[in-house]
């Protein structure tokens, strides 16, 4: 027996962790960043022969180079970070909301409409509550289609927030070709540029405070929301199990339908702050797929808000470096794509190597 | 310190190289010799070059004592541009746009890889303000966007930094908003357009003399069905596939054009799917204003499964895609365009607000012919190209055409932004396009052409 069972012992064996000290598994994940940058380094030289610091050094230049950059770079994680902040009492609760993208559209056209029908009537501050207001009661609106088709029909809600992506990018399209200047560009063009009535303004003297501030009080919020609070607590229970709240008491549908209330009115209010605060205008491309990569967001933060502005800031970093690598050394696109590539796939599977380990043969019985 | 530094011994570096490329050239030796006074200037004040250089051209000019040539308002060697590309070179639209610029900085001594700075994949939205307004604080003197959709962040940023020129490609505002460092350029891409129909007329001249088509290829009155791949319903659109038309109709009057929108600049698979539904009408001919090789693919893979189809491209040669079908395609060469206005910018008088050229110029052409043209096609397109160069033939003669009928006698153009035309395009019989304003202000709908998809 033991000499067959010797014969068969593979050279390694995956074994389940059955719990991680906290310093450990950021030492991993350090690790797995460090690791990436080396093979992405080892994939620069081979490919272009350049040296891989100085691309390392045009990307931090193309993220944070200069104060205007930098703030374009804190600008647009904002913009992911709100959408992940969103997205995460919906995945917590295991609902899987791809429909952030459509939340987004829908929360960009009622601020442009809002923006184009009365900005010259009534006065920046108020247009702002009441552009906010209608985006956050409009992206509810459209989260909780989906949550009740769930809550009472068990429809397949992944599927559901998908296809609900292309109604809202239908209706921008539509609003596009109803609002668009010059008639047939297919572009509505910077809304209210001579008058900037219903812009964010600039306060502390930089036009995105208000971007960082909005989204750091929801950051807060949310963190406090899902840890400390009753409901936190129930979107906790329903997404461990379903039976368990039922016999708790929890009512479910309730909790489903609220959950994805709360999803779509922050979507669809990142969406508020993509049109009024940064692009002022709106077309299909408003959401520019961040609607998806916030997911990567919500995940790799495990919903804890806090890292999830790491996370938003590693990408939006990552995306301007790329810009500016493929500027500065004439690189394609897809090179600094590569590169990206590398780095979240090297941080994805750190989560493997933190809720795994690797038993090489014969460790394991001098270990014990 | 270190990039003062840095930046003195690159000029330093810049001048030597242009030293050495110069020793035949009289032209590049004044240069030179200009270079050297306005080097040791900088020197003298530090940083504020840039800013200077970047001000109004007279004063400096005359300031400059040591500089009595004409050509010396403006240090080649320190003139910094930006282009902010829609796409990357992958684009024929871009590509055009990225060799045009290239080809024009070498010519006039400008260092591309120093003094040129390229921007790819910016979308018409407030990453074009952000880059062009990052490009003016990397020091700029120049920033270029080469998209329709950019002019009006451009403009934003123009009206910010208002020492530093920004020219939006195909824009149509510059000559409305009054700022003098706003710009728009473009080239009289029209006639190249005709030019291609020429050539896609003498093919349907010599199908349907071989009886090669079929009766699928004609519409209920006897035209042949030419089609169009349009990428939106406006003016610029409008004028090029109006221009193709009266092209081909001067060479084979009987034709009808189907045009078909896909509604974005650059799809691939949108462009393929347009040509295929027009193919499927029976268009014989596939044109395009579209910036992928899309259409062109379709009409291969059409021609490979047997049938008779042919495409006209758009900036590249589609023969690599289309290495059977493809006739030529429409150009701009915008090297010409750049080099002149640049050249204008150095010389101290400044760049026009509003600037387009065509044949006369050299600035639009069509690419080499494709083994599919017709007989007689090179000595057509030669003497077409002979009468737009010195002004006897004019592509929007309105005794050409006909609008509901009859031939018009007024056109409206829209010179105030508010897309409505007001003001009046015919003069002596002939639409008066890119004079008025440098963007494309053709919009009329003329008999003959259907739109397809502009609901």
């Amino acid at each position: 027996m033991s000499r067959e069972k010797h014969a068969h012992e593979p050279w390694v064996r995956i074994v389940k962790r059955d719990g991680i000290a906290r310093p450990k598994a950021y030492g991993i994940r350090i690790l797995a960043v460090l690791l990436s940058l080396v093979v992405s380094g080892v994939f620069i030289y081979a490919i272009t022969g350049l040296n891989p610091i100085d691309i390392y050094e045009a990307m931090w230049e193309g993220a944070f180079g200069t104060s205007r950059r930098s703030w374009v770079t804190v600008r647009d994680a904002m913009m992911l970070l709100c959408i992940g902040i969103g997205l995460a009492p919906a995945f917590k609760m295991k609902f899987w909301n791809v429909g952030a993208e459509g939340q987004i559209l829908i929360g960009g056209i009622m601020t442009a409409g809002i923006m184009r029908a009365v900005g010259d009537s009534i006065p920046t501050p108020a247009l702002l509550v009441i552009m906010a207001v209608v985006s956050l009661a409009a992206g509810a609106a459209w989260g909780v289609v989906p949550a009740v088709f769930k809550a009472y029909w068990n429809t397949n809600e992944t599927l559901f927030t998908l296809m609900m992506n292309y109604v809202a990018i239908q209706l921008t399209s539509y609003c596009v070709s109803l609002w668009e200047n010059p008639i047939g560009s297919n572009t509505v063009g910077i809304i209210n540029q001579t008058t900037q009535a219903g812009w964010f303004p600039a306060i502390f003297g930089q036009s995105y405070s208000l971007n960082v501030i909005l989204v750091l009080i929801l950051t807060v919020g949310m963190y406090l929301y899902l840890k400390y609070s009753k409901q936190g607590y129930e979107i906790t229970v329903v997404g461990d199990s379903e039976n368990t709240a039922r016999y708790a008491g929890i009512s479910v549908k309730k909790v489903t339908i609220r959950t994805m209330a709360i999803s779509g009115a922050i979507c669809a209010f990142a969406g508020f702050i993509a049109v009024a605060g940064s692009s002022h205008t709106i077309s299909t491309t408003t959401a520019g797929g961040r609607g998806f990569t916030a997911i990567i967001v919500a995940w790799l933060a495990q919903f804890n808000s806090f890292v999830m502005v790491l996370i938003s800031f590693l990408l939006v970093f990552l995306e301007k470096g790329a810009t500016q690598i493929a500027s500065q050394f004439n690189l394609n696109d897809y090179a600094s794509e590569v590169i990206t590539g590398i780095i979240l796939f090297f941080i994805l599977g750190s989560e493997f190597f933190i809720n795994y380990r690797l038993v090489f043969r014969g460790k394991e019985r001098e270990g014990k | 310190m270190k990039k003062l530094f840095a930046l003195i011994l690159s000029l330093a570096m810049v001048l030597s190289l242009t030293a050495c490329g110069g020793s035949g050239d009289t032209d590049t030796t004044g240069d030179t010799a200009t270079d050297d006074t306005t080097t040791s200037d900088e020197a003298s004040t530090d940083e504020t070059g840039d800013a200077d250089a970047a001000d109004e051209t007279g004063d400096e000019a005359e300031a400059d004592e040591t500089s009595t040539d004409e050509t010396a308002s403006y240090d080649v060697s320190e003139l910094k541009i930006g282009l902010i590309c829609v796409e990357d070179e992958q684009s024929g639209y871009d590509a055009a746009h990225i060799n045009g610029l290239t080809e024009a900085c070498q010519e006039l001594g400008i260092d591309v890889d120093t003094q040129v700075t390229f921007v790819y994949n910016i979308g018409e939205d407030e990453e074009c303000y952000d880059t062009a307004v990052d490009l003016a604080e990397a020091g700029c003197d120049i920033i270029i966007s080469d998209s329709y959709g950019h002019q009006s962040y451009m403009l934003q940023a123009a009206q910010e930094y208002s020492n530093i020129i920004f020219i939006a490609d195909t824009g149509d505002m510059a000559n409305q908003v009054g700022l003098d460092n706003y710009k728009n350029l473009f080239t009289y891409v029209y006639q190249s357009r005709y030019v291609s129909g020429v050539v896609a007329g003498m093919k349907i001249a010599e199908l349907v003399e071989n009886g090669e088509l079929t009766e699928d290829n004609y519409d209920a009155d006897g035209n042949v069905l030419v089609g169009y791949v349009g990428a939106y319903p406006y003016a610029e659109v409008v004028s090029g596939y109006t221009a193709f038309y009266l092209g081909i109709k001067s060479v084979y009057p009987d034709v009808s054009m189907q045009v078909q929108y896909t509604n974005s600049w650059y799809d691939w698979t949108g462009e393929y799917e347009a040509a295929n539904t027009l193919m499927a009408n029976g268009c014989v001919i596939i044109g395009q204003h579209a910036d992928s090789t899309g259409a062109p693919s379709a009409v291969q893979a059409a021609y490979e499964s047997g049938s008779t189809v042919y495409c006209v491209g758009y900036n590249i040669d589609m023969l690599t895609s289309a290495p059977d079908t493809a006739l030529t395609s429409a150009q701009n060469n915008w090297s010409v365009i750049y080099c002149e206005t640049l050249e204008s910018y150095l010389s101290g008088a400044g760049i026009p607000t509003d600037f387009a050229a065509g044949y006369a110029d050299g600035a639009v052409q069509i690419s080499a012919l494709g083994p599919a043209y017709a007989d007689g096609t090179e000595e057509e397109v030669a003497e077409v190209e002979a009468a737009l160069t010195d002004g006897s033939l004019q592509v929007f003669d309105v005794s050409t055409f006909t609008i509901d009928g009859v031939n018009p006698t007024s056109i409206l153009i829209d010179m105030d932004l508010d897309y409505v035309g007001e003001t009046e395009g015919v003069v002596d019989g002939v639409f008066q396009e890119s004079v008025l304003r440098s963007a494309p202000g053709f919009e009329a709908r003329i008999d003959g052409i259907t739109e397809l998809n502009n609901g």
